[in-house]
């Protein structure tokens, strides 16, 4: 019998602990998926964050270095640098890289540096227990906003790839989601298209992607996954940022 | 005050909610906050308060703990009773604010509850990020279970803010063994709180037009090291205000606080020192050894900062020989902090027991009643033999 798909050799056979409905699982196989398909195992490292993708060390089968809260991009600009051959990627979520490490983010894109920086924006603080996060929606119920976030007390959703995209040093720049199968499909390509950025050697490379989070939400997994498509997608508008000929 | 004895309600709350019960209380004019587990919990709960309206609090979710101290400070100096509360990693992304807000004589009170530093990451306990910021000019009081988290959080704010002090307090809670389990609280009734507590009236405050000032302008040769001598200065009156403050409150709780506590050292002929809830669990041991007829005690540190040296040897005059157990180590080959510093106080003293350092419970490693009876054990053999003592002893480790 022919064999059609299978489990990516680039992530180990460890069972994910992701809560049920919780797309990181989806987005760890693209992941994998594409190291693999570009033949990228031998020379890949992975930079893990701090949040619930904590462990992502133990999912993808290639080196991984564990960072301290929001510095995977300073992290991941240092092995590059030591190791240009290499390709680094890192894995970080909203409350790793839109919060505490903003900082990081903008100045590795600013300096173009030649890493891949997979974003998981699900819009609160998943691994603590559901508190507001930048990324929190207007009107949306947290654990520090039980009351729903309240613009003027709690400011606005920051846009990540909207503050990217006015920096040279960004080769490449998109938002998706992994709502639907077609939009997985969309996603992976995206990925592809931020590792080609960096096999190219032309600059900084980021994907966002849009992610539910049941067990914070209180909804179940479909309706997690229409809150993305209604809700999130209204705010973070799904599209390429920047691209590359 | 016989009033307020009575009035206390027993609850059951994990240290956590103690610690956000007293914040309640206390109704901070502003927190700033970033969440990091095991200390998330308080945090929360009290952003649920400011949602219910139960408090009056500004309340700001920074986007990282360098921010929301830097917030805190902020608020502070303006005028406003400011807190916040971190642990770990957290607490390490604060260094550079934690010595500013004691260097401007920022009084704030801020809840840690005690996790190990990164890396390896962990998120259980040891003492690495408190004793890790033991020199950042902090008054540091540690607490052994949830009931005296709420009562040292609710006096240091009184010692924090006395205008012989105005010095930024952290007091700690160990993380998930106490900030998760959950006991019997006697809480004080919410107006009797607020009345201990008081007004705040920071000395300095800004947008006093008459008076227009800059908060941490720049010093070079000229007064920098006055100003240092003047902090130093402050954390030497700190020790008769903390004994002040805690007259007061057990005036109020009938619970009476400290430098350090002495547990059944009466008649002791060998001890152990140590602090957090480690205390808890050896004075359990202390009460099977006392049945066995073994002539031991405990004395458990609860004000590290300053630290009390005369207490301590007070504490261990007719001692022979003293085990110092740390849940962390300085990396400095002469053991942790706890057994350097104590070791330092006893030269002083007539009587200079011999010392041994047990470094125990790092990442949240179990301290088991075995392991202290072990511990006690090695001490005793210490205090009747001729052995030497000055050794570093792990408690608990895989060899």
């Amino acid at each position: 019998m022919k064999q059609v798909t299978g489990r990516p050799t680039a992530l180990t056979d460890k069972p994910f602990h992701y809560c049920p409905g919780c797309t990181h699982g989806i987005i760890h196989r693209l992941v994998a998926e594409a190291l693999e398909e570009d033949n990228l195992r031998g020379k890949a490292i992975g930079i893990a964050s701090v949040g619930c993708s904590v462990f992502a060390y133990d999912y993808f089968n290639c080196d991984m270095q564990q960072a301290a809260h929001g510095r995977a991009p300073a992290v991941a600009t240092g092995i590059k640098r030591a190791w240009p051959d290499s390709f680094v990627f890192t894995y970080q979520g909203d409350g790793d890289l839109a919060s505490i490490g903003i900082a990081e983010t903008i100045h590795a894109a600013s300096r173009g540096e030649n890493i891949t920086v997979i974003f998981v924006n699900n819009s609160v603080y998943g691994m603590t227990g559901g508190q507001m996060a930048p990324t929190t929606l207007v009107g949306q119920k947290s654990t520090t906003t039980p009351s729903g976030r309240d613009a003027t007390l709690h400011g606005y959703p920051l846009p990540v790839c909207e503050m990217l995209q006015v920096l040279p040093g960004v080769a490449y720049l998109a938002r998706v989601s992994v709502s639907s199968p077609a939009k997985i499909r969309a996603a992976k390509r995206a990925i592809k298209r931020a590792f080609a950025a960096q096999l190219r050697g032309i600059g900084f490379g980021l994907v966002e992607i849009l992610s539910s989070c049941p067990t914070n939400w209180h909804l179940d997994p479909v309706k997690a996954l229409e809150f993305v498509d209604n809700q999130m997608a209204a705010q973070f508008p799904l599209q390429v940022f920047r691209d590359f000929e | 005050m016989a009033m307020a004895l009575e009035a206390q309600k027993t609850t059951a709350l994990t240290g956590n909610e103690a610690a956000a019960t007293a914040l309640r209380q206390i109704e901070p004019d502003v927190v700033a906050a970033y969440p990091i587990t095991p200390q998330t919990e308080i945090v929360q709960l009290f952003s649920t308060f400011v949602s219910d309206g139960l408090v009056k609090t500004e309340f700001a979710a920074v986007e990282s703990e360098h921010s929301a101290m830097s917030a805190t400070i902020g608020a502070a100096a303006a005028g406003a009773r400011a807190m916040t509360a971190t642990s770990s990693n957290g607490l390490a992304f604060m260094w550079e604010m934690l010595y500013i807000a004691a260097g401007l004589r920022i009084p704030i009170v801020m809840p840690v509850v005690n996790r190990a530093l990164s890396a390896p990451i962990n998120i259980h306990c040891d003492h690495s990020d408190t004793m890790g910021a033991r020199d950042a000019g902090w008054i540091q009081i540690y607490s052994e279970n949830a009931q005296e988290m709420y009562d040292n959080l609710i006096q240091a704010v009184r010692i924090a803010e006395h205008p012989e002090v105005l010095l930024p307090i952290m007091v700690t809670i160990d993380g998930f063994i106490i900030s998760h389990g959950m006991e019997n609280v006697e809480l004080l009734q919410d107006q009797v709180v607020r009345d201990f507590v008081g007004e705040y009236h920071f000395p300095y405050p800004l947008l006093d037009i008459e008076h227009p000032k800059t908060i941490g302008p720049l010093t070079l040769q000229d007064f920098y090291f006055e100003h240092k001598r003047e902090q130093a200065e402050a954390m030497q009156r700190s020790k008769a205000v903390i004994t002040v403050i805690a007259d007061d409150f057990a005036r109020l709780s009938g619970r009476q606080y400290g430098f350090v506590e002495c547990y059944k050292m009466k008649g002791a002929k060998y001890a152990l020192v140590v602090l957090g809830s480690t205390a808890g669990t050896a004075k359990y041991v202390v009460d099977e050894l006392r049945q066995e007829g073994e002539q031991c005690g405990l004395v458990k540190i609860r004000v590290f900062r300053p630290f009390p040296g005369p207490e301590l040897c007070k504490a261990l005059a007719d001692i022979k020989a003293v085990g110092i157990m740390d849940r962390s180590d300085s990396f400095s080959t002469q053991g942790g902090p706890v057994f350097a510093e104590t070791k330092a106080a006893l030269y002083q003293a007539s009587n200079q027991p011999k010392c041994v350092n047990y470094i125990y419970g790092l990442g949240g490693r179990d301290i088991e009643p075995s392991l202290i009876r072990q511990a006690f054990m090695e001490v005793k053999d210490l205090a009747t033999s001729n052995a030497v003592g000055g050794g570093i002893r792990h408690l608990g480790v895989r060899e």
